[in-house]
């Protein structure tokens, strides 16, 4: 009895082990260093140098921009997508036919294949002058441009998460139980109403998971702000790569990485309890 | 046919000439029945005879490929599911996870146009939650509820906007049998206490014998014989239904003679055996195929000396018990004869008592009058 809980421990202990150094080094100590950092001064050339200062913080504001721009292009962005993808998803789950089911969900994953480097160069030559812009001169629209705008921006975000947030949804779908919208319809639910009623409400999971994957990453994101923003839409990620890069200034770099986090935690904390309280309370393993 | 059943009142449900193709298969095959108002209904047979087809073709989830469907003496085809005066209880309940109990309940009166009053709704849905006895679970989660209060839920949903027809399929196939009687009962209680038609699909025979006015016994998409419990136990109209409704043992072979309202038969084996011709089966004529049937509760048991006089029947035939049950009130004996192979045998206790009682091993003689055995078409 005794021997057996004690292999259990060790059996525990070894099945856990790979996963705590990988949490403890790849993730707490990094974060612990960025943290000290912050703390730090920039060396004249570049660099850190350490010391224990406010200062790295109290010049947040100066970029300011950036953290207006994510904070509003991240939940802009995931709505956006959210839009697109639940059509999307309810097309797959519900409405196609079973033979072209799996060819389809293939094919929403497939820009996956590619790096988004190389797609994303590829929105810059669409939405760019020789693109989209020149097929709407030919049938007579003239001057719009596209490329470097906050359009642009929210047509490579939309493109590029869109596949995040159309899986989770499609699962909650399919899985939704068809009988259910049938009971509603006896009841004298008619088809429109019963979306609303039934479906929408049982498919907020999806939802909810979708909309966190994509928003957590948004907030990360730099290189679609990068290549189709040109430098008008700048991103927190934008503004890291700057200052780590470029300019070197790694205690100031690091003041916003820590910046970013908490504003990360304050917001999918409130998010997940919001969306907890809200769904079923059977699909919480989902979140 | 069609005349006749124009003339008739109270028809609540009305199939003519109904027929329902999924691709190559006909689920439903030209079927023509009438459902009474106030009656419980059942449709009974194995699966994919299509008797949840034709609950779904009055609830209107599916509709006819040919034929017509009238409820309550007004054509239904073509109008949606949402705008049929029927309620249905789904087979595994279909209830709302996202919603209360209450919530579940009401979602009936919350698609009414106009939409009733908040008061009045509470009021409905908390007389609902009493008749089924569920007071005071209307704030429940669905999935805190065990089984048999989820039926209940399922039940006082289907009743709230007061349908003409409550349809129920296979309402208690989820439940274990002492739950299932329980429910039964109270399924009959509270289609007595409302008054309204209902229609049940079941592959339970048990259960529609012992709660239907009427049951339509389906094979491969037809009726087969549609009737009172007792018509289809006492005069099945053919070897089918005498197998599906309750026991009975067969005995095949050709019609030899036809006299009167006696047939007989003769058996491979060149043995002849009658009985009387069942009046809901076609006339059988010398050369047809067909089975002598007989009910194991009608049937004796004695000891090997006994002849046919000794135990006052027409027919006594020797063999061997091959098993032996003990029911209490009667037991019941497999007994392999000599000439027509196994034969169940219900021995009631008065009878038993008539004997020292017999077990497994023992030679014995298995009796019966011919005035009880019925002649059925083979098929």
């Amino acid at each position: 009895m005794i021997d057996d809980t004690n292999a259990k421990r060790w059996l525990t202990g070894v099945l856990l082990g790979p996963t705590t150094v990988w949490f403890l080094f790849m993730l707490v100590l990094p974060l612990v260093v960025v943290a000290i950092f912050s703390f730090g001064m920039r060396s004249p050339e570049g660099g850190y140098v350490a010391s224990f200062t406010f200062d790295q913080y109290f010049n947040l504001p100066s970029r300011l921009a950036a953290f207006k721009n994510t904070l509003s292009y991240a939940p802009l962005g995931t709505l956006a997508s959210l839009l697109i993808a639940y059509p999307l998803a309810y097309y797959l789950a519900i409405k196609v036919n079973q033979k072209w089911k799996l060819l389809l969900l293939v094919l929403v994953i497939v820009p996956f294949w590619t790096s988004l480097l190389i797609r994303t160069y590829a929105w810059i030559f669409l939405l760019g002058g020789k693109g989209i812009p020149s097929l709407l001169e030919f049938i007579g629209i003239e001057g719009v441009r596209l490329i470097n705008t906050p359009f642009a921006v929210i047509v490579g975000i939309i493109y590029g998460y869109l596949p995040l947030m159309v899986f989770p949804i499609y699962i909650s779908l399919e899985k939704l139980d068809k009988r259910l919208l049938e009971a509603a319809a006896d009841l004298g639910c008619a088809p429109a109403r019963s979306f609303f009623q039934i479906t929408l409400p049982l498919s907020m999971p999806g939802m909810a998971t979708g909309c966190m994957l994509v928003f957590i990453l948004l907030m990360g994101e730099f290189l679609i702000p990068a290549f189709l923003g040109g430098g008008k839409v700048f991103f927190i990620g934008n503004a890291l790569v700057d200052l780590f890069l470029q300019s070197r200034n790694w205690p100031f770099g690091s003041a916003v990485a820590i910046t970013l986090v908490i504003i990360m935690l304050v917001t999918v904390s409130l998010y997940m309890r919001l969306a907890m309280g809200k769904s079923t309370g059977q699909d919480e393993s989902l979140m | 046919m069609t005349a006749e059943i124009n003339n008739l009142p109270d028809a609540d449900i009305e199939f003519r000439d109904v027929s329902k193709r999924f691709g190559d298969v006909i689920a439903v095959d030209n079927v023509s029945l009438l459902i009474k108002r106030g009656e419980f209904f059942s449709f009974l047979g194995p699966s994919g005879c299509g008797k949840t087809t034709s609950l779904r073709l009055i609830a209107g989830f599916e509709q006819p490929t040919t034929g017509g469907v009238q409820i309550g003496g007004t054509s239904v085809i073509g109008v949606p599911p949402h705008k049929r005066p029927v309620n249905m209880v789904f087979q595994h309940y279909a209830l709302f996870p996202h919603m209360t109990v209450a919530e579940n309940i009401g979602f009936g009166l919350r698609q009414r146009k106009p939409k009733p009053s908040r008061s009045d709704m509470d009021k409905q849905v908390d007389e609902s939650l009493e008749m089924v006895r569920m007071s005071g679970y209307g704030n429940r989660r669905i999935w805190e509820m065990s089984g048999g209060q989820q039926q209940r839920v399922a039940l006082a949903r289907a009743l709230i906007n007061r349908p003409t027809v409550l349809l129920l399929d296979e309402p208690l196939a989820a439940l274990d049998r002492k739950l299932r009687r329980d429910m039964q009962i109270e399924l009959q209680t509270l289609q007595r206490e409302v008054g309204i038609t209902f229609i049940l699909v079941t592959h339970d025979q048990e259960e529609a014998l012992s709660m239907s006015d009427q049951i339509c016994i389906m094979r491969e998409g037809r009726v087969e014989q549609l009737g009172s419990p007792r018509e289809l136990y006492d005069l099945p109209v053919n070897r089918y239904v005498a197998d599906f409704v309750g026991k009975t043992n067969f005995i095949a072979g050709t019609v030899s003679q036809v006299s009167g309202g006696t047939i007989t038969l003769e058996t491979e084996k060149g043995m002849s055996f009658s009985g009387r011709h069942s009046p809901e089966t076609k006339m059988l004529s010398p050369g047809d195929n067909a089975c002598v049937a007989i009910r194991p509760e009608l049937m004796l048991i004695g000891s090997d000396s006994e002849s046919a006089a000794d135990m006052n029947t027409d027919i006594a035939l020797s063999g061997q018990i091959k098993n032996q049950i003990f029911l209490g009130e009667h037991t019941e004996y497999l007994v392999a004869t000599d000439i027509i192979g196994d034969v169940l045998v219900l021995s009631p206790k008065y009878i038993e008592s008539r004997h020292k009682g017999f077990g497994p091993g023992d030679r014995v003689s298995v009796g019966w009058k011919n005035e009880i055995a019925l002649v059925l078409e083979d098929s």
